[in-house]
Order: structure tokens, then sequence, then C-alpha cells
């Protein structure tokens, strides 16, 4: 895909009404390319939760204009949104949000099953998810025998799984020791070039913050700036 | 994802057993309870569908069912012969007698007399001997249950069951076993006798009534209610159709013990307290899952599909509960049948359907509210630690 994967203007988003109303987003600029790896950034409280959530399609924004993968989500219904999330976008969670009753190959299956795959083929798609990221002899695993690195790597894999354009993390190391952080964030970033998908990251761990090409800054509802990561 | 879902609810093992439990005991409480009691509502008109022929019983108007016998003159049975559409019409002798073993015991007996010539009104299924044996001197069938429990005669230091050759005596008078049948059990539990309507006269040569009931046939292409009808106008008699007279003895028993109402209690109560059990694990069981079925939501999952999901689990679970608990309820009461003849059971599919549907209730009633908070489930939710 050419162009912006998404793009926002004037973004704006409001919790509750009248007294106790509360401004998460206020007039957000925004925008984000095919291949790119851009961090959000910002103190505890300043949208970028917000930001994602509205980007990704799961939060409806009140103001302005956002464009995702060509799409005017403020002109989508409900049930358009529900498509365009099920076909163009990959999800990966602070905290892995992995079914624990299912085996890891089932866990990377459920994007494939949720677009109506058979099953049979689901399962020999995730296998194949899974060895890029090194967990290929865990398939019949659950992800209770696995450590937190391993579980953030089926997530990853269950993210890829059906080769979406664009990718949303949500504090995708806060779970994870440094090292580890940094290899499931550098492995996201390599299977995000490889694909030429654009990979969105919510994060306030500066140590992973090298492996954006972008960072965007955000305070008080907006981005104040935006930083190119010249060295990466 | 259905199959998924099914993965889903097996993996958790202690929930999914524990909901399968409860709703295995709630269908067991549920099957068990009132297949007994049909069963015993069986001994209220076994007798009338053991004999299975004859189209119109005649009584004394005062009878209420088929154990309240007001014994009616002979001659009774002369002027129900003469109404307009009775094919034949034959004596039935239905009463307790006092039967003395060689023990020397003294046990309660219901005493059956047929017409002597026709055999109507004798039991159905003989095991041992021939009906028409009854036509020997003294003769007379035993029913089977009996003859092994409460009639069984005694044989160095136990017991062995009555048979043909055997002899007790009835009211002073010697009888001898020329057979043994099944019959229904009455309910009392007492031994039933059979013998020859000319034969009572003698065992209760005191009594100056004897018929209790006139067994009526009716013409080929003849209404029973009509025939029942015209009995009725013409003798001043009571007369049911045998549909009728079934119907009236269930109503007299049911309207007129408490057994219906404790029955239903205990059927209730352990339906309520399973279904409790059931519907709180499932809607628990729901709700631990809805994490993911946000997720699910997040990733592009319709409403449609997750409440799919949850009633292929919710109807999974019926089925297997329901499975195991009406099982074990049959297991049960079929097997505790044949140890003791006496104890009853009756399973009609009516039952089982209607226990199946109990069942489904509960986990669709527990789906339905989990699926509530599935639906309102706002998928941004996910992106909260």
């Amino acid at each position: 895909m050419s162009g912006p994967i998404l793009r926002c203007q004037g973004l704006t988003k409001t919790y509750g009404k009248g007294e106790t109303a509360v401004p998460a987003l206020r007039g957000v600029d925004f925008q984000a390319d095919a291949g790119e790896v851009v961090m959000l950034v910002g103190p505890s409280g300043c949208g970028k939760t917000t930001l994602l959530s509205v980007l990704a399609g799961v939060l409806d924004g009140d103001g302005g204009a956002v464009q995702v993968l060509g799409h005017d989500l403020f002109a989508l219904s409900g049930a358009e949104k529900t498509r365009l999330r099920r076909h163009g976008i990959g999800f990966v969670f602070q905290s892995f949000n992995l079914v624990p009753t299912l085996s890891v190959m089932e866990n990377v299956a459920v994007p494939l099953l949720i677009q109506g795959e058979k099953r049979s083929r689901a399962l020999d798609m995730a296998r194949a998810a899974l060895d890029p990221v090194g967990l290929a002899d865990k398939a019949k695993m659950l992800p209770g025998q696995l450590s937190g690195g391993q579980q953030q790597r089926v997530a990853i894999a269950r993210a890829i799984v059906h080769a979406p354009p664009l990718i949303v993390c949500d504090e995708p190391t806060s779970a994870l020791d440094h090292r580890t952080g940094e290899q499931v964030v550098g492995l996201l970033r390599d299977l995000a070039r490889q694909r030429n998908c654009c990979l969105l990251v919510v994060t306030h761990d500066s140590r992973i913050f090298p492996f954006a090409d972008r960072i965007a800054e955000m305070d008080d509802g907006r981005v104040v700036a935006i930083r190119q990561n010249t060295g990466n | 994802m259905l199959v998924m879902a099914l993965r889903m609810l097996v993996g958790d093992r202690a929930k999914y057993l524990g909901i399968v439990v409860a709703l295995a005991f709630t269908s067991f409480v549920m099957i068990q309870q009132p297949a007994t009691f049909l069963g015993i509502l069986r001994h209220t008109y076994g007798f009338i569908t053991d004999i299975g022929i004859g189209d119109v019983w005649v009584m004394d108007p005062k009878a209420k069912h088929l154990d309240d016998v007001k014994p009616m003159m002979d001659s009774e049975l002369q002027r129900v012969r003469g109404i307009q559409g009775v094919d034949w019409a034959m004596p039935l002798y239905k009463g307790g007698i006092r039967a003395r073993l060689d023990s020397g015991d003294f046990v309660q007996c219901q005493m059956i007399g047929i017409d002597e010539t026709t055999l109507i009104g004798g039991p159905g299924r003989m095991v041992l001997g021939r009906l028409a044996d009854l036509r020997q001197a003294d003769g007379i069938i035993v029913d089977t249950a009996s003859a092994a429990s409460r009639l069984a005669v005694a044989q160095g230091t136990g017991t062995r069951p009555m048979t043909i050759g055997d002899s007790i005596e009835l009211n002073d008078h010697r009888a001898q076993v020329v057979g043994t049948a099944i019959s229904s059990s009455n309910f009392q539990s007492m031994p039933t006798v059979y013998t020859t309507y000319a034969r009572v006269k003698t065992f209760l040569s005191s009594e100056r009534k004897l018929l209790s009931f006139v067994l009526v046939g009716v013409k080929d292409g003849t209404d029973p209610q009509a025939v029942a009808d015209a009995i009725r106008r013409s003798t001043g008699l009571a007369a049911y159709t045998t549909e009728g007279f079934i119907d009236r003895s269930l109503k007299h028993f049911l309207g007129n013990t408490g057994m219906i109402l404790n029955f239903a209690m205990s059927a209730g109560m352990g339906f309520l307290i399973g279904a409790f059990i059931a519907g709180q694990t499932f809607y628990n069981f729901t709700n631990d899952n809805l994490r993911h079925f946000g997720v699910m939501k997040a990733m592009g999952a319709g409403s449609a599909m997750l409440v799919r999901m949850i009633l292929v689990q919710a109807l999974y679970l019926g089925l297997a509960g329901f499975g195991l608990g009406a099982g074990a309820g049959a297991a049960m009461g079929f097997n505790l049948a044949r140890v003791d003849p006496h104890l009853v059971f009756r399973m009609p599919w009516q039952l089982i359907a209607v226990g199946g549907a109990a069942a489904l209730s509960v986990v669709v009633v527990a789906a339905l509210l989990a699926i509530r908070k599935v639906v309102r489930l706002e998928p941004a939710q996910v992106f909260k630690a």
C-alpha cells in the first residue's frame, strides 16, 4: 500500500460529559507510513492509549478526521470498522492476552479463524508464523508453560499471521525485563520491515526508543513533537 | 471459532467439570424424581392396563377410583348385558383377602376374580403355567414378584419362590398355585392372587355382594363412550371407558394425596440448587473469559460470532450434563426396579424431553446473561492493563 497507512487531523476525544468531561485528545495531527516504526511516547494520561485506540478503530473519536488504510473511520459503520480491524490490523497487548486454555498454535490461529479461515489451514499458517519468532517447537504448548518473553513473541506471531498492513502495540515491553524487551521490539521491527507494514507502538520505555524510525511525543492530548531517529 | 470455543471451555478443566457435574445433578433429580412419581402413578391404573381388554368399566356409582370398590349385586351383570351396544359383559372381583402361608405367617393379598369361561380379566403375561389352569380345582395364579418375596416358601434356612404345586390358605380355604404371572404392582404393594369369580364366592362365602366391576366389550363400530352413557342412563351405575376410568383413578389420586406436591418439591429443589450452581459457574466462566472475548472483538470478531461461541459452549454443557445426569438417573432407577420389582420407574420420552429442555434452559439463561456483557463489551477495554 502506497501513501500513509494512517493519518489524523485535528482529532479530538473527550471522556464523560458536562462538568465531569475529561478531554483526552485535543486536536491531534499525526501520520504514519507503510514500513515505518512509529512510537507514541509521553507521560501517563497524555492520551497515548486513547490515540492508539481511535487509530485502531476500537474507540470512536469525537471530532477531526481519521484515515486508516484508506478508510475514513468517521464514515465507517461499526460492522465496517470490525471488518477493517479483522483484515487490516494486528494487535500486540501489554499483558499478552493469550487464551490460557488454547495451545500456542491455536492462539496464533485466532485472527485467521475470525476471518473465516478453515481450522486446518489456519493452524498450518499459525505454525508457519511461529517460525520467524523462534517458537515453532513450542506450537503445542500452553501459554502458561512459556516465559513472558516467549508469550509476547507468541502475541507477535498472532499479530502478523494474517499479514495486516498495520500493527498496533500497547506497551509491549512493560511486562518484560530490559533484555527481553529489546529482543521483542527488535523482532517486531524486523518483521514489520520485512512485511512493509506500519508498526505503531505506545510506550513509555525509553530503552526501546532506538528501534523507532520516528518518535511522536504527546502531552496533554496533543502531539507536541515528532523526532526522526536518524541512527536507526 | 466454534471449535475454539469448545477448546476454551474444556481447557478450563475445573470449571468445566464443575458445571457438568452441577448440570448432571440437576438433570438426575429432575429425571429420577418424576420417573419414580410416574412409576407410582402407574400403580393407580396398572390393573386396568394389565387386563388389556374391555372397552367400558361399570361399577357402583359411589366408587371413586380403581381401589375404591363398592360391591354390587350379581344381577347388575345381567342388566348391563341387556344394554344396546354391549357385545359382552364379564364379572370382575377385586378385593382384599388374608392368606396364610405354610410357615404360618399371614399376608394380606389382593384377590382378583375373573370369569371362569372366558377368563377375561386375567393377567396378560403368564410366567409359569397357563391361564386356563385356573379352572383346576382350588387353582390360583400369583404374581411373580410376590411369589419370590412376600409369598416365598420357607426351605431349609432360606426361602424359594412360590411355584406351581404350592398351596396356601385363603380365608381358611385351601388354594393351590397353578401358575405365576407378571402383574403391575398395586398401590399397597400387596401380592396379587388371581382366581375365578365363582371360586371367590367360596373363599368369601360370608359376603353377599361380590361384583366389583363389570367389564364390557362393545360391538364393532360402536362408540364406547356412547355405550357407557347408555349403561349409566339405563342402570344408574357408573360406567367409564377404559381411558376415562384410568383418568378418573389418576385424578382422584393426584387430587387427594400430597404426593405430587412432595415429588414436585423434591424435583424443584434439586433443579433450583443445580441450576443455580451450574448457571453461576457458567456465568463466572464467561466473565473470566470476558477479556479474551474483548481481545477477539478488537481483532475483528463480530458480536454475532461471540454469541455463537457462547451458545455453543452452553449447548455442549447442557447436553453433556443432561446426558450424564439423565443416564445416571435412568441406570439407577431401572437397576433398582430390576432388583426389587415393587420399586417402580417410568421414563417416557416426554419426561426426557422436559428434563432436557430444563437443563438446556439453565445454561441458555446463564449464557444470555453472559452474552449481554459480551455484546456490550467495548473492545477498547483490551488496552487497559
